[in-house]
């Protein structure tokens, strides 16, 4: 069966991007909920329970009274700025579920249809481009605001986004080392066990990349501008910062833009490192579409509901994560946080890359194939580059704020905490 | 440094992040998966108040329906915050009652002085606190309307202990 073409192949993108987007909606819709329900249960609370089953309906609610609220603008906005911020806060995250891949293709009568809406040959480099754009919501949303805090939180929020911005997409060097390939259907193929085709590594990424994938997921986390890095929002010391002087829809858009954010990332780590939509342990969801056409392995309509089932429960999983980490760990000082994006992340990840790099070329003079042996061999070197790791931070000299060797009087105001 | 600020150089297991982070970790997942929620569900669940609770006001009454109160008019001299208004009348037989008792709730700071000053153990403050109205004249109680109460009556004292000790 053949990948489908023409007007059906048309049809195929109109409708998957109509469900993809309904979807995401819907998603970021139960997110909230989540979050709430969630961080209600960390603090012995029950959470939003009152209106519909559970609280579910909560979000109706929200939704009904952000809508119906007052839309203010202050005099001295710069009005045209003031109005687009809102929707560049909310765009990058949903174009950037474009090429996020939610399950195994599935078999029509007019051919196959990949379940991913633009499969597009850029791959993930699509991905940090769109990315980068989540700046200028955050930017411009300060800025516009014509407030002191709004500039502030924007300001950091700029220059936070740009920093990790550059970790981001260093930890995702050793992926291409691994695959030779950007385009995310073939990163989780990669990932799959074939006995045709290509070569396969037949395990998911997080084993062999195992720090490339607490890197791009801390770098994820500044994305995103969530605790422990929400310094551009900063409720107590910049009033939630960029979008203070928002309310009613604009507010709930920067609100839906962080969490449709979340979900994406959760998305693209689930994609990069936790094997996409494939269901573990169970070979029958292996499907590849090679670039000249050819399908390895038995599409049906079954599998593909399974496998978006699997995508599902990983992203929702990782969203967790991203919440648990919310409530649980504070915020950095903002002089440790630069500090960690530039004195410490970016090393550590070209030090990675090169290692990684170093490590491939040794296993491939030595002869091993790729696959299974090959993932192992990497998935080792990790484990030690992970306990290097946890030792330098463990030992605290590498994230705090000065103490040692720091300036004396007329230095940075926070120094001689921490050591 | 500014100043003589003292550095402690502490151990390496106290600056540990590492640790220090999945310790947290660790504390609000077992918080997350715990039953045992604390929320009061309120208006679904109510307060248990403590018999000495001090709040809405209550007037006692005779077996024949009319108010305890002999217009001695301690109350509103003893009420610190003036929030009682008391206009005494004589009836045919040549005994006192209030023709007018308002109590001001919105003033009252519920000190309890006008239960412990009354001779007659007429006035009563309550074991009652939901009194949300929607307008500010409705929480200006009048005779009629304290009669009408029916929650419990504050304790001034705790019957088992009454000196306090």
């Amino acid at each position: 069966m053949n990948p489908v073409t023409g007007g059906a192949f048309v049809l195929a993108t109109v409708g998957k991007v109509i469900l993809f987007f309904s979807v995401l909606m819907l998603a970021v819709m139960l997110a909230t909920i989540f979050e709430r329900k969630v961080c209600g249960f960390m603090q012995d609370r029950s959470g939003p329970n009152r209106v519909g089953p559970w609280g579910l309906l909560q979000v109706i609610a929200d939704g009904l009274k952000n809508l119906l609220k007052e839309e203010t603008m202050p005099a001295q906005a710069v009005r045209p700025f003031f109005l687009l911020a809102p929707v560049l806060g909310i765009l990058p995250a949903t174009i950037l579920f474009a090429v996020i891949p939610f399950a195994s293709p599935l078999p029509t009568q007019w051919g196959l249809v990949e379940m991913i809406v633009a499969d597009v040959p850029i791959g993930f480099l699509y991905v940090l481009a769109i990315g980068s754009i989540g700046v200028y919501g955050v930017a411009m949303g300060g800025w516009a605001s014509g407030s002191k805090y709004s500039l502030l939180g924007g300001l950091r929020g700029s220059a936070q986004m740009v920093s990790y911005e550059v970790a981001l997409a260093l930890s995702l060097v050793p992926l291409i080392l691994l695959t030779g390939d950007v385009r995310a259907p073939e990163i989780v193929s990669m990932q799959q066990t074939f006995t045709a085709g290509p070569a396969t590594y037949a395990t998911w990424f997080m084993f062999p990349l195992l720090v490339g994938l607490f890197f791009f997921f801390v770098s994820g986390l500044a994305e995103t501008n969530r605790l422990p890095f929400d310094l551009p929002e900063a409720e107590a010391e910049l009033i939630t910062g960029y979008h203070t002087e928002y309310s009613a829809m604009k507010f709930s858009m920067f609100m839906i833009g962080e969490f449709a954010h979340v979900i994406t990332v959760a998305a693209l780590v689930t994609v990069f490192f936790l094997g996409g939509w494939d269901i573990p342990f169970w070979q029958g969801d292996n499907i590849r579409v090679l670039s000249d056409g050819t399908v390895i392995g038995e599409p049906t309509w079954w599998k593909t509901l399974l496998t978006l089932g699997a995508f599902g429960v990983k992203t929702s999983l990782l969203v967790l994560v991203f919440v648990w980490i919310r409530w649980t760990l504070p915020r950095f000082r903002y002089d440790q946080l630069m500090d960690l994006g530039w004195k410490f992340m970016l090393e550590a990840v070209t030090v990675y890359i090169l290692v990684i790099a170093f490590v491939i070329l040794g296993i491939e003079a030595v002869g091993i194939p790729a696959g299974g042996w090959y993932a192992f061999v990497l998935f080792l070197v990790n484990l030690a580059l992970a306990g290097v790791l946890f030792f330098a931070m463990d030992r605290g000299t590498l994230i705090r704020g000065g103490a040692k060797g720091a300036k004396p009087a007329g230095g940075d105001a926070g120094e001689g905490q921490g050591g | 440094m500014p100043g003589d600020v003292k550095v402690v150089e502490r151990p390496r297991a106290e600056s540990s992040y590492v640790r220090a982070a999945a310790k947290g970790m660790s504390i609000t997942m077992r918080h997350l998966l715990s039953p045992n929620k604390k929320t009061q569900q309120y208006p679904d669940e109510k307060w248990e108040l403590a018999p000495r609770t001090r709040g809405t006001h209550r007037m006692a009454v005779h077996e024949d329906g009319r108010a305890k109160c002999v217009a001695c008019g301690l109350c509103p001299t003893v009420c610190p915050v003036n929030c009682i208004k008391l206009v005494p009348a004589e009836d045919e037989s040549g005994e006192r009652y209030a023709a007018i008792y308002e109590i001001d709730e919105f003033r009252c700071i519920f000190c309890g002085y006008c239960q412990e000053v009354c001779p007659v153990e007429a006035i009563h403050l309550g074991v009652h606190y939901e009194n949300a109205e929607y307008s500010r004249e409705r929480w200006v109680y009048d005779l009629e309307r304290l009669v009408e109460q029916e929650h419990d009556v504050t304790a001034l004292w705790d019957p088992q202990d009454p000196a306090s000790q």
